[in-house]
């Protein structure tokens, strides 16, 4: 069940993120066809999907990284198309791929994020203080990034992407290749950066990580093929699981 | 500003931290400076020559001491057959073949006169010429010489001493020394490389690694992010000319005729222009490995048609109209006229305008280039 | 065998369906050698002259009309003095000078000997040498012709040109500029066969089937060998038909010998694709890092025998040096297999050293 059409009115309705009709074509290959939804603030929203489904390209729209081929969309109240400089000042982003220099300190990359982000001598020795506090990293804070191992890596990647305390934060498989004890706490620090007011949107291919959110999209060939919180679908649906949901959303779209 | 100084903080950090990029930025450029100054040069002595003396007398034999003796020759055979000089010729095992006639003294006795032949490998081009100047130089002073020691042999006629005569000074570099022409060159192809190159393969690994996207989604702008990434390789560029400088000086003796203050003040505008070309080349790679082949391409293309290795003078005429596009064809101007010939301010105002020039256009060209987001 | 002619197969059909690479591919070298072969050049043919003469008389223009007939020189200046010479030289604006006393002709009327200082700009050598030499010797003709002699014995001299009787420097570099631009494009193959293995991950396909080693590296280097053939007729037909440079040997044993050497420098890329992907990128670096390098060594621009010993030494192993040898004999000398036969061997020994190395290399690759 695909979402109802938002009116261009989410906007100013307050809508942490506001996607309508958002699009993106490579050639003759559409990564991202007409996905219309909406994030509401201190909402944890996942994005679900396989890979190659779309997320990461989405993502990267609402980013401001990539332009959209067609559709709108809005994070914190400002428009991609046009406001992108904008919305890099309130949002987080924590990336598949790479999130921390592995050749500076943990301290040296706070230090850098937080002098990017304009934020003062003292706010980022506070800031910072608190950080390493709170994740439990002091010993290790004038060690090297490559020198943690990669659960306690990602979780300081998550902080240092709040370190401006951003309105929205994206989060792009934050928790691949963790393990389930990590995963979990990783997700405390959602539940805690949401509390605060922040908006989160994480894309997972963890179907049980599903479970955790507050609402949900799952996007199959580029489309959102639902929307919805995960008591909804599964009612919805009627499947016991959001895995479940999405095979069977997935040999639909196959056939 | 502080956005500025944070990341070019961090790049420096990235820079020294990283023991490849170090030794591509030191040690690289010394040991290509070595060998590059070591084997470009373009310097005639101890030619080899082929002597077939068929006349085996005095004279021939005090002729062929002149042209041993005279320090731009140097006798690598000698016998009667021309047959096997002609085969040395051809080999490539002698650059001259000096014939002198059967009946050259005898000659010299009866008619004051007599012809010797010289056979010179031409394939060098203008070398050869250089070869016949000193060797018929040679063949005159000795004519003189024997004018004076026989003086039955000489023609008779009224002595007058009205002559003209030439004398002739080498500028610049007396001993006509390759070193003092080539370092200064060569040091420009360096400080080009390590600025191009770097910058070039920095930004493309960014790329390759993801970093680039992080950097992207913050809010700094591109020319914060530019001027970060450049200044750290514009210092670098600068400290490896001081030391390629140093190698010059301590090793190959060249001369420093003018300011160094002007040299660098010169090269700092230069590095702007090298640096900006390295970040376009990044904005059309995805990987280093590209990178690096991208620029090594262009750097052949510039260096080869920038006066460094061989003059721009010696070059067609539309060539040198199109060279005046090349930045580091204006460089290795200024490098050698203010190192050799001492050159002031005034003396390089024309390459160095047009220096300044291509840096406020290239820089912004590449700026321009380079986006936050991908269309 | 099939399975070879299979793989060769799909290799020409990439070359060919990727018609912009392959334009570039037979473009480039093609390109290179007409902007090259006009840039790298040694010769002087214009001077560009200044004159000093602070009293000119009827001796000192008339030499001056010399220098202007003489179509080498250009005057570029008339000074009265020395005192502005210094900028023009520091310019660049004049690469020589002649000055000239003060009262030329009266001095050699009254039968003394009159003073002519030339000057040449010696921070290009022989630059400086042979303007020089040519200002010299146009004051000596007029000298000879103009003024009686002392007493003279003469020894004549009669200097024949050799192999390039025109002195065009480029029948010097043009056949060693062939080798450059061949050894840039067979590396531009070998990193383009290698993007698209790596892309597509067919190396790994390649080993696991039932190709032997061998077989894969024929398969990867006949297609581009073909390639390479095309280069060489180009260049060669470039040298002759634009740049005039004489032919005076066996145009196919030219063609054979080109095509030995794409050989070896394909060895070498295949020798380099063989290695693991991190090897791979530092052995890459290695190899255009040192292009430049192992270009100026090869004799192409600075002839060998003005290099010193022990680079002298290191360039015995650079592929380029011998073809640019071969080059410059069989167009220039007009030599034969008979004089060629020792570069040709180290060439053939190069290119088998190379692809055995491969063939264990990709051994290697299959047992660890």
């Amino acid at each position: 069940m695909t979402g109802d059409a938002m009116s261009a009115d989410a906007a100013t309705a307050g809508a942490a993120i506001a996607a309508h009709e958002l699009t993106r074509r490579f050639g003759g290959f559409t990564a991202v066809d007409r996905i219309t939804f909406d994030v509401r603030a201190g909402e944890v929203f996942g994005f679900l999907g396989a890979n190659g489904a779309g997320k990461t390209t989405a993502i990267r729209m609402l980013t401001g990284l990539l332009a959209p081929s067609s559709g709108r969309a809005t994070v914190a109240g400002y428009d991609i198309a046009r406001e992108a400089e904008q919305i890099k000042r309130r949002i987080g982003y924590m990336s598949q791929r790479f999130s921390l220099y592995e050749d500076l300190t943990v301290r040296e990359n706070i230090r850098l994020y937080g002098g990017i982000y304009g934020l003062g001598d003292r706010e980022i020795r506070d800031r910072t203080a608190r950080m390493l506090d709170r994740l439990g990293l002091e010993h290790a804070a004038d060690g090297f990034v490559r020198a943690i191992p990669l659960g306690w890596r990602q979780k300081l990647a998550f902080s240092v992407a709040l370190l401006h305390e951003p309105r929205v934060v994206f989060l792009d498989e934050p928790t691949s290749g963790v393990d389930p004890i990590t995963r979990r706490q990783f997700w405390e620090l959602i539940y805690e950066a949401a509390a605060a007011g922040t908006t989160v949107l994480v894309t997972t291919h963890y179907m049980d990580e599903a479970e955790y959110c507050d609402r949900i999209s799952i996007m199959v060939a580029g489309r959102i093929a639902a929307l919805g919180t995960p008591a909804e679908l599964k009612r919805s649906f009627t499947v016991p699981s959001i895995d479940d949901l999405f095979v069977r959303l997935a040999r639909e779209t196959a056939k | 500003m502080r956005p500025i100084l944070f990341l070019a903080r961090a790049e420096v950090l990235h820079v020294v931290r990283d023991r490849a990029t170090l030794a591509q930025c030191l040690i690289v450029p010394i040991v290509q400076l070595l060998v590059l100054s070591n084997a470009a040069t373009f310097q005639i002595r101890n030619t080899p020559t082929y002597v077939v003396d068929l006349d085996r007398s005095s004279a021939s034999r005090g002729l062929v001491t002149r042209f041993a003796a005279s320090g731009h020759f140097r006798v690598a055979a000698q016998s009667a057959s021309l047959d096997l000089a002609n085969d040395a010729l051809l080999r490539g095992d002698v650059t001259m073949v000096l014939t002198i006639p059967r009946d050259f003294e005898a000659s010299l006795v009866r008619t004051a006169a007599a012809p010797v032949e010289l056979s010179v490998n031409a394939e060098k081009g203008s070398a050869a010429g250089i070869v016949q100047a000193y060797a018929t130089a040679i063949v005159s002073a000795y004519a003189a010489e024997l004018a004076a020691v026989h003086p039955r042999a000489v023609a008779r006629e009224p002595f007058r001493r009205a002559t003209i005569d030439v004398r002739t000074r080498s500028w610049y570099n007396p001993a006509l020394n390759y070193r003092d022409y080539m370092v200064p060159g060569i040091l420009v192809a360096l400080v080009t490389l390590i600025g191009t190159l770097l910058t070039a393969q920095n930004i493309a690994r960014e790329k390759e690694l993801g970093t680039l996207e992080q950097l992207n989604v913050t809010p700094i702008t591109r020319g914060q992010f530019i001027a970060a990434k450049l200044l750290p390789f514009w210092v670098l560029g600068l400290v490896d000319l001081a030391i390629g400088l140093l190698v010059g000086v301590l090793v190959f003796s060249i001369p420093i005729r003018g300011s160094l203050l002007l040299l660098f003040g010169a090269a700092t505008i230069y590095l702007v222009v090298a640096l900006a070309i390295g970040l376009w080349i990044s904005t059309l790679v995805e990987t280093q490995q590209q990178a690096m082949f991208v620029t090594f391409f262009v750097m052949n293309i510039y260096l080869l048609m920038s006066g460094l290795f061989t003059p721009i003078d010696s070059m067609a005429p539309w060539v040198q109209v199109v060279s005046q596009a090349n930045p580091v064809r204006h460089f290795v101007t200024i490098s050698r006229a203010v190192l050799v010939k001492g050159a002031g301010l005034a003396d390089i105002a024309r390459p160095l305008a047009i220096l300044v020039v291509f840096a406020v256009v290239t820089l912004t060209l590449a700026v321009r280039q380079y986006s936050k987001r991908t269309a | 065998m099939s399975a070879l002619a299979g793989l060769v197969r799909k290799e020409v059909f990439h070359i060919l369906r990727d018609r912009r690479t392959l334009v570039v591919i037979v473009a480039m070298p093609i390109l290179q050698v007409i902007l090259f072969g006009y840039a790298i050049r040694t010769d002087v043919d214009r001077v560009r002259l200044a004159i000093v003469d602070p009293a000119p008389d009827a001796m000192t223009i008339a030499l001056r009309a010399r220098f202007d007939a003489a179509g080498v020189f250009d005057t570029v200046a008339v000074l009265p003095d020395a005192r502005s010479l210094e900028s023009l030289f520091k310019r660049g604006t004049a690469q020589g000078a002649v000055l000239f006393e003060p009262g030329f002709a009266e001095t050699l009327g009254r039968g003394l000997p009159a003073n002519v200082l030339i000057v040449g700009d010696a921070s290009e050598p022989n630059t400086g040498s042979i303007v020089q030499a040519y200002a010299a010797s146009v004051v000596q003709t007029y000298a000879q012709e103009q003024l009686a002699r002392g007493p003279t014995l003469q020894i004549v001299p009669t200097v024949r040109m050799r192999f390039n009787p025109t002195r065009q420097s480029s029948n010097l570099f043009v056949p060693g500029l062939m080798a450059f631009v061949l050894t840039i494009v067979s590396s531009l193959m070998t990193a383009i066969s290698l993007t698209r293995e790596k892309e597509t991950g067919t190396l790994e396909a390649l080993l696991v089937s039932p190709l032997r080693p061998w077989q894969i590296i024929a398969g990867k280097v006949a297609p581009y060998i073909v390639v390479g053939f095309v280069s060489v007729l180009g260049v060669v037909a470039e040298a002759r038909l634009v740049f005039d440079v004489p032919l005076r040997g066996s145009l196919t044993l030219l063609l054979v010998e080109g095509v030995l050497f794409i050989l070896v420098s394909l060895s070498l890329g295949i020798l380099i694709s063989a290695r693991t992907s991190s090897q791979r990128v530092a052995m890459m670096g290695a190899l255009i890092g040192t292009m430049l390098p192992t270009m100026l060594l090869s004799g192409f621009i600075f002839p060998l025998e003005s290099m010193p010993l022990p680079l002298r030494a290191i360039s015995v192993i650079v592929p380029a040096r011998w073809f640019v040898l071969v080059a410059r004999s069989i167009m220039l000398k007009g030599t034969g297999l008979a004089y060629l036969w020792q570069p040709t061997l180290v060439l053939v020994l190069m290119a088998a050293v190379l692809l055995a190395a491969s063939t264990r290399a990709f051994h290697e690759r299959l047992e660890g």
